[in-house]
């Protein structure tokens, strides 16, 4: 070695250098329960069932997304269309009953793919909460069904369209999606 | 008379003393912001605004946890080695001038628990002995890691003593008195001893680091290689005294660094802000002012090198043994001596011929 890497000193400075840049660097840590990510268009979170424009229940209880399932979360119950129904339910026949087991699903997206309807989708805006309690585990109709005064919509597909929903939420336009944390 | 005096420096001496304990406790906070920091985290923010309540939080877990001894430990040497770790940690800020006077109703009031002619070496009397602390909890602890922990913070301990004490004779031998009250008085006006003992200052800094078994030189609890090191079987609050007593010598010694090198509690332009605050405010209001900014100064001093210390913690590896006793004896002793030489010739035949130069 040199006598300068011998004595040491100038490297410690060297070290010492860097780590008071990253001291001052802007940290990277984005704050969860506070601040949450936009985590792109295609995010598979927590389920919903869609109503159509006028508010009609999309699903017909074919059982086709229980049926994709590869875990076997999703059970339903089917019934027939009553006169004077027409307004809540689109077709002649409807789920009385949708459950999903939060605990067994995997967030694959299978039953939105096999929804020959367009009836189930997966949120890409919201996490399942974090349960604690058996009761919690199993999501009725009641939980999953559209709410129609804060309807679900996706409005960025593409990246591109992303950075254009950027543009129009800072020039403070309404939006659907939720806003992304900048790092 | 002799009441009032009594009773003033005891509460200097508690307030010395709360101060000192506030400063440690805001240095574990500090240690893991200041760590975060520089790892691009954001260090604790969960427990009060920005995480400030952390200290409190952490303090309250140590005291709830079982309080435990080892069967086979020697109880009472067990209980005795995080006490006096603290204790030692404790004593050595009394002899510290935080400030020049403080004035109240014609009496002068010294901002120094106790004023000792010889206060650098009590500092470091009280230093030595800290490494009983270390050396009793890790025999008592009856386990080979702790024992071997403690047998290394010993040696270490010894042997940057030796260093340590050898490059502050150089500072004894410009000031010629051992009062840290003197010593910080004759660098009044900018006259500094860093720029008069810049190879006794890196020195007495590298030892200061190994006389805290703070990193690079915490072998002693070098986890890789002995378990947690002297406080291996250690838990609950005796624990938390071990981890308290080491911050708190962080801060005595960066005191004592920014006194012995940094001219303590003066600042430059220090006479200028006296004057115009005796002038604007009168000569008891206006002393205590700018005695309370030297004061503030002399504090944020002391605080940059507790900065310092966490920041070379956070940058540089661990010394192997070899190294360390290498760096000590074969380097650092040699240098100091050296150094001792330089300074007696420059104060016998440099500092004579410079002054009449200017005459």
């Amino acid at each position: 070695m040199t006598l300068m890497e011998r004595a040491y000193l100038p490297a410690i400075a060297t070290g010492m250098a860097i780590t008071l840049k990253h001291f001052f660097k802007k940290k990277v840590t984005i704050e969860y329960p506070e601040v949450k990510r936009y985590l792109g268009p295609v995010f598979r979170g927590r389920h919903i069932l869609k109503r159509d424009a006028e508010g009609r229940e999309r699903c017909t209880a074919c059982g086709l997304c229980a049926v994709a399932c590869p875990a076997e979360a999703i059970s339903m119950v089917a019934a027939e269309r009553e006169k004077g129904e027409e307004g809540l339910y689109r077709e002649e026949k409807y789920a009385a009953v949708y459950e999903v087991n939060m605990l067994r699903c995997i967030f694959c997206g299978l039953c939105e793919e096999a929804c020959p309807k367009q009836a189930v989708y997966l949120r890409h805006d919201e996490f399942i909460p974090v349960f604690s309690d058996r009761d919690q585990v199993i999501w009725g109709k009641d939980l999953l069904v559209e709410d129609m005064n804060n309807r679900y919509t996706r409005e960025a597909w593409t990246k591109e369209e992303a950075r254009s929903l950027d543009l129009k939420r800072a020039n403070g336009e309404a939006t659907n999606v939720v806003p992304r944390a900048i790092p | 008379m002799e009441l009032t005096e009594f009773i003033i420096k005891t509460l200097t001496i508690l307030v010395v003393f709360v101060l000192t304990l506030l400063i440690a406790m805001y240095s574990t906070w500090g240690e893991r912001k200041v760590a975060g920091f520089i790892q691009d985290r954001m260090g604790p923010n969960r427990a009060g605004p920005g995480g400030l309540l952390q200290p409190l939080a952490d303090a309250g877990k140590m005291f709830f946890k079982e309080d435990f001894i080892p069967a086979l430990a020697s109880k009472w040497l067990f209980i005795a080695g995080p006490s006096l770790a603290m204790l030692t940690a404790l004593l050595a800020s009394a002899v510290i001038p935080f400030g020049s006077t403080f004035r109240y109703d014609g009496v002068e009031v010294v901002l120094q628990g106790v004023e000792s002619n010889i206060g650098i070496l009590y500092v470091f009397g009280v230093v030595a002995l800290g490494v009983y602390g270390i050396m009793i909890g890790g025999w008592a602890s009856n386990n080979k890691f702790s024992l071997l922990g403690a047998i290394r913070a010993a040696s270490q301990n010894i042997s940057y003593e030796v260093a340590m004490g050898l490059s502050l004779i150089a500072i004894l031998m410009m000031s010629s008195s051992l009062s840290l009250g003197d010593i910080v008085a004759q660098q009044h006006g900018g006259n500094w001893n860093i720029f008069y003992q810049p190879l006794g200052f890196i020195i007495f800094l590298t030892c200061s680091f190994a006389e805290c078994n703070r990193v690079p030189f915490d072998l002693p609890e070098c986890e890789t290689e002995l378990v947690g090191g002297y406080h291996t079987e250690y838990g609950s609050m005796k624990l938390g005294f071990y981890l308290f007593a080491e911050y708190i010598n962080m801060f005595v010694s960066s005191a004592i660094i920014s006194t012995l090198y940094f001219g303590g509690y003066n600042y430059p332009g220090m006479d200028w802000v006296y004057n115009q605050l005796t002038a604007a405010m009168g000569t008891t209001t206006g002393h205590n002012i700018a005695t309370l900014i030297g004061t503030g100064v002399f504090f944020g001093k002391a605080l940059f090198f507790v900065f310092f210390y966490m920041w070379v913690r956070w940058t540089l590896p661990r010394f192997r043994y070899d190294q360390l006793m290498n760096l000590g004896w074969k380097k650092l002793i040699p240098l100091a001596i050296i150094n001792i030489i330089i300074t007696g010739a420059s104060v016998l035949f440099l500092k004579p011929f410079i002054t009449s130069l200017l005459n």
